[in-house]
C-alpha cells in the first residue's frame, strides 16, 4: 500500500505502519517507548565501550602488582555468567507470561529472575572482597583501576536492574499488567538482556583472556 | 560534617568574583522580590516551570543559553583587557591564579551552556512544529533535561563565590587535573557540573532522536524532512554516540580524584594520553552536534529568504549524514603533537581535510540557492550571508591546521584560539542568532525589531573580525594560547585591536537586548496574525503565532518537501469538521523538584558532604520513581475546546 493510498484510505492512520520510511504518521506509543528506551541503551553500549577501552589500554600495566592470571577464579566466574545468563531466560519467559496477561506466573518468573541476579550479584561481591583483601583493590594499579570500574559498572547496573525490577513488580500487582506497566517491563526486559550482552564481553575480554594471559 | 566546606572557601581577599557574584545574587534577589510581589509565581510554575510543552522548554534553553553568554562574554572581556595591558613590565590587573580560572570557565561555559543550550533551546521550539506533531517524544524526560543542564549551569556559577573553578583550561587535562596539581573544588565544580548536564544532554539526544525518527506527521517520508530537522536527528545521534563517552571519562577521572585510582595518574600503570583520546572522541563529535543544527537554520534561513527551494536538498542531506559519520574519525587532530607517530598522524589529517569536502558542498547549495533568488536582507539573512563568508574563512584554516606538519608549528598557538572562534562564533553563534530572529515571532507572536537587529549584526560580524583576526597573525607570530603576561612588546598593536574588537561585540550584544527590550514595548505594533511572518516553506509556518499547545488542530498531511509552501499553492487549510479530542501530556514538576535535589546533590558531591549527597541523590531518584508510577499522565481537550480555539485564531 503505498501513502498516497493510505491518505485517502483511512482519516485515522494506522499507527503500526509507521515504520519504514515513515510516511504513515506518529508511531504508537508503545513502538514510541520501546524506541527510546532502545536508544538509551545503544547510549549506555557507547559509555561501556570507552570503559572496554580503557580496560585494553591499561590491562598490562599491573606496576609489579597482581596480574589477572593470578586474580581471576574462573570456576566460580563461570557459575556466575551461568546465573546471569539463566536469569536472561526467566526474564524472557516472565516478559511472555506478561504479555499474555498471566500475573502470577509472571511473578514466579519475576521472583526467579531477582534470585539469579542476587547471586550474580553475591558472588561478584565476594570475588571483590576477596581481591581487596589481598592487596589488589582498585587503587593498586592501573590495570585493577580498570577490571573494578568496568566490572564495577556492569554490577551497579544489575544492582539498579534488581530494583527496578521489584519497583514494576510492585506496579504490575498494583495497577495490573495493563499497556503503561507492559511498556515499562518491555523496557525493562530489553535492558536486562544488554546487561548480558555486556557481560559477554566481559567475560570474554577481561576473565577469559585475562586468564590465558 | 560539612565535608571541605568552610568559611574559608569564600574568597575575602579577591575583590571581582566577590563583586560580581553579590551583583548576580542582587539582580537575582531583585527578580525573586518582583515576581513574589506581582504574584506572579503561580503562573510562573503552572505555566514554565512546570511546563513540558516544547516550545516552553525551547524558550526557557534559549533565555538559559542569553544568560550565560553575558557571563561568558565577561571572562571574555576580562581576558582580552589583561593580555592588552600586561605586556612587558606591566602585570596587568589578573593574577595567574585567577585568570587561570577565567579562561577555563570561559571554555566551559560557552560551549556546554552557551552554545548547546541554544541550538538545543531551537530545535526544542521548531523540530516538533516542523515535524508536524504536537510534542517531543518524552515531554516530561525533556524537561528533566532542561532542568539538569540548569543545574550544571548553576553549579558553575556557584563557584564563583563559594570556593574557585579549575584552573586547568576547559579540556581539563591531567596530571594537572589529577588531586596532585589540583587538590581544591575547582576540577570538581567542573566534572559535576558538567556530568549533571550531560545526563540532561544525553536524554536530550534520545528524546530528539526518537520524535525524529518515530514521530512525523502523515506523509512525512525521510527525505520530505526539513533540512534542520535532518540536521537536528545527526546531531542527536552524535550526541547519544559521543556524550556517554565524556561521562565514561569523567567517571575516571573521579574515580582518580576520590578514589586513589589510577586510570591518568603519573604512577602506577596510568595513562594520561588515554585522557586526552577519549576527551576528544567526545569533543570532535561535540564540535558538529553545534555546527550541524546551525547549518539547519542557515538553510531553512537561505530557502526562505530567496523565495526559492533549498538548492539540491539530497546532497545537502547526504552531506549532513557524511559529516555525522567523519566527525567519528578524526579526533586525534587535536593532538597531532602526541607522537603517535606518521602513519597515524597522516591517517587523521587526511580524514580531516576530507570533512571539508561535504562542508563545501553545503556552501555550494546556499549559495546556488540565492542564485537567482529574490533576497529579502532580513537580519536572518544577514547572519547566513555573514556566517558564508566567515565560516570559509574558518574552513579553511581548519585544513591548514589538520596537516600535521603545519600542526607542529601553530599547535597550542593563538592562531588555534583564532581558528575555533572563527567557526564557532561565525558559525554557531551566527547560526543561533538567525534562528533566534527566525523563529521568534513563532514561539512570541512578534515580530523582532529590524534595525537594532541589522546593528547587533554589524557589530557581531565587525566586532568578530576585529577581535580574532589579529590572533591568526599572532600565532604566526608565536604568541602561545592563554598567556597572563606578554612578554614581547611588539605583540601589542594586535592585541589592542582585538581589545577593540571584542568591545564591538559587546555593542552586539547590547543592541540584541535593546532589540528584545524595544520589540516587547511595540509588540502591538508588531504581532503576527497569519502565522507566516515570512512568506515560509515549512511547516510550523502554517499554525498560528505562538501555536496553541496542541500545535496544530488537525496533524498536516505532507505530500512534498517544503509541505508549507505546497499548501499555500494548491490551498488546502484543515476542515473544521476533522477536529477531534487532543490528547496532551499534563504538566509536571518532576524536571524542576529532581533538578533541585540534583543540585543539592551536585554541590555536596563537590565538597564532599557524603550523608547529604546521598540524600540528595536518593530524593532526586524518589522523584523519579513517584513521576514513574504513575498511569493517566495525558488530559484530553476535547473535539468543541479545540474548534472554540482556533476560531478564536
Amino acid at each position: 500500500m503505498t501513502i498516497a493510498t493510505l491518505e485517502r484510505a483511512s482519516i485515522a492512520v494506522p499507527t503500526e505502519l509507521a515504520r519504514g520510511r515513515g510516511g504513515g504518521g506518529p508511531a504508537s506509543k508503545r513502538v514510541v517507548v520501546a524506541y527510546g528506551f532502545w536508544i538509551f541503551i545503544l547510549s549506555d553500549m557507547v559509555m561501556f565501550s570507552a570503559l572496554f577501552a580503557a580496560y585494553a589500554v591499561l590491562r598490562d600495566n599491573t606496576a609489579g602488582g597482581p596480574t589477572g592470571a593470578e586474580l581471576f577464579d574462573l570456576r566460580k566466574v563461570f557459575i556466575e555468567t551461568m546465573c546471569l545468563l539463566l536469569s536472561s531466560y526467566t526474564c524472557g519467559l516472565g516478559a511472555l507470561s506478561a504479555e499474555r496477561r498471566q500475573p502470577a506466573r509472571f511473578l514466579i518468573f519475576a521472583v526467579l529472575t531477582f534470585v539469579l541476579g542476587a547471586a550474580f550479584l553475591f558472588i561478584e561481591v565476594s570475588e571483590f572482597a576477596g581481591m581487596v583483601a589481598q592487596g589488589a583493590g582498585p587503587s593498586r594499579s592501573a590495570f585493577l583501576s580498570a577490571f573494578f570500574t568496568l566490572v564495577g559498572t556492569h554490577g551497579i547496573h544489575v544492582a539498579g536492574g534488581l530494583l527496578a525490577l521489584v519497583y514494576l513488580a510492585a506496579q504490575a500487582i498494583a495497577k495490573g499488567l495493563r499497556p503503561a506497566v507492559l511498556r515499562r517491563l518491555l523496557c525493562w526486559s530489553l535492558f536486562w538482556h544488554a546487561l548480558d550482552i555486556v557481560w559477554v564481553g566481559v567475560f570474554t575480554l577481561v576473565y577469559l583472556m585475562g586468564d590465558y594471559h | 560534617m560539612l565535608g571541605k566546606l568552610s568559611w574559608a572557601a569564600i574568597p575575602w581577599s579577591e575583590p571581582l568574583p566577590l563583586l560580581s557574584g553579590a551583583v548576580v545574587g542582587i539582580v537575582i534577589l531583585a527578580v525573586l522580590v518582583v515576581v513574589t510581589l506581582k504574584g506572579w509565581w503561580p503562573y510562573l510554575w503552572r505555566e514554565w516551570l512546570t511546563s513540558v510543552d516544547h516550545k516552553r522548554i525551547g524558550v526557557m534553553y534559549l533565555a538559559l543559553g542569553l544568560v550565560m553568554l553575558l557571563r561568558g562574554y565577561t571572562d571574555a572581556i576580562m581576558m582580552r583587557t589583561q593580555q592588552a595591558i600586561a605586556i612587558g613590565s606591566a602585570q596587568g590587573y589578573l593574577p595567574p591564579e585567577h585568570y587561570n580560572q577565567i579562561f577555563s570557565a570561559h571554555g566551559t561555559i560557552m560551549i556546554f551552556f552557551v552554545a548547546m543550550p541554544l541550538v538545543i533551546g531551537l530545535m526544542n521550539l521548531a523540530v516538533p512544529l516542523q515535524l508536524g506533531v504536537r510534542d517531543v517524544a518524552f515531554p516530561v524526560l525533556n524537561s528533566i533535561s532542561f532542568w539538569l543542564t540548569a543545574t550544571g549551569a548553576l553549579l558553575i556559577n556557584v563557584s564563583l563565590v563559594i570556593g574557585n573553578f579549575a584552573r586547568t583550561g576547559w579540556m581539563a587535562y591531567p596530571p594537572l587535573s589529577g588531586l596532585a596539581f589540583s587538590p581544591d573544588v575547582g576540577v570538581d565544580y567542573y566534572l559535576w557540573s558538567l556530568q549533571i548536564s550531560g545526563i540532561g544532554t544525553l536524554l536530550t539526544g534520545i528524546n530528539f532522536v526518537t520524535t525524529i525518527l518515530k514521530l512525523r506527521a502523515p506523509g512525512m517520508t525521510y527525505f520530505r524532512m526539513p533540512v534542520f530537522c535532518w540536521t537536528a536527528l545527526c546531531a542527536n545521534l552524535l550526541i547519544v554516540a559521543a556524550f556517554p563517552i565524556l561521562t565514561a571519562t569523567f567517571v575516571m577521572l573521579l574515580l582518580d580524584r576520590h578514589l586513589d585510582m589510577h586510570f591518568f595518574t603519573n604512577d602506577a600503570g596510568g595513562n594520561q594520553m588515554m585522557y586526552v583520546n577519549l576527551f576528544w572522541a567526545w569533543g570532535h563529535p561535540e564540535v558538529y552536534i553545534l555546527i550541524l543544527p546551525a547549518f539547519g537554520i542557515f538553510s531553512e534561513v537561505v530557502a526562505t529568504f530567496s523565495g526559492k527551494g533549498l538548492f539540491s536538498y539530497r546532497s545537502m542531506v547526504w552531506a549532513t549524514l557524511g559529516i555525522c559519520v567523519l566527525s567519528f574519525m578524526v579526533w586525534l587532530h587535536h593532538f597531532f603533537t602526541m607522537g603517535a607517530g606518521a602513519d597515524v598522524n597522516a591517517f587523521f589529517g587526511i580524514m580531516s581535510a576530507i570533512i571539508a569536502v561535504p562542508t563545501g558542498v553545503k556552501v555550494f547549495n546556499w549559495l546556488f540557492t540565492m542564485f537567482r533568488g529574490e533576497i529579502v536582507f532580513r537580519t536572518p539573512m544577514l547572519f547566513a550571508v555573514g556566517f558564508i563568508v566567515t565560516f570559509v574563512i574558518g574552513g579553511l584554516t581548519g585544513v591548514l591546521l589538520a596537516v600535521p606538519p603545519v600542526d607542529f608549528v601553530l599547535h597550542n598557538s593563538v592562531f588555534l584560539v583564532a581558528h575555533f572562534h572563527n567557526v564557532i562564533i561565525g558559525g554557531v553563534v551566527f547560526g543561533a542568532l538567525a534562528g533566534i530572529n527566525y523563529w521568534f515571532p513563532k514561539a512570541f507572536g512578534f515580530t523582532l525589531d529590524e534595525r537594532l537587529g541589522k546593528a547587533s549584526f554589524w557589530c557581531w560580524l565587525i566586532g568578530f573580525y576585529l577581535a580574532f583576526m589579529p590572533l591568526y597573525a599572532l600565532g604566526l607570530m608565536g604568541m602561545t594560547r592563554r598567556l597572563q603576561h606578554i612578554p614581547d612588546p611588539s605583540w601589542r598593536p594586535l592585541l589592542l585591536v582585538a581589545e577593540v574588537g571584542a568591545i564591538v561585540i559587546f555593542c552586539g550584544i547590547l543592541c540584541q537586548i535593546a532589540q528584545l527590550y524595544v520589540s516587547i514595548r511595540t509588540r502591538a505594533r508588531r504581532l503576527d496574525r497569519t502565522g507566516d511572518p515570512w512568506n515560509g516553506r515549512t511547516l510550523e509556518w502554517s499554525t498560528s503565532s505562538p501555536p496553541p499547545a496542541y500545535n496544530f488542530a488537525v496533524l498536516p498531511r505532507v505530500e512534498t518537501i517544503d509541505a508549507f509552501w505546497h499548501m499555500k499553492r494548491t490551498g488546502r487549510p484543515p476542515s473544521e469538521s476533522a477536529y477531534e479530542a487532543i490528547e496532551m501530556p499534563r504538566n509536571s514538576p518532576a524536571g524542576f523538584v529532581t533538578a533541585f535535589f540534583a543540585v543539592v546533590m551536585g554541590f555536596s558531591l563537590i565538597w564532599q558532604i557524603w550523608w547529604l549527597a546521598i540524600l540528595g541523590f536518593l530524593a532526586a531518584a524518589t522523584v523519579v520513581l513517584i513521576d514513574g508510577w504513575s498511569i493517566d499522565r495525558e488530559h484530553e481537550i476535547s473535539a468543541a475546546e479545540v474548534a472554540q480555539m482556533e476560531r478564536a485564531r
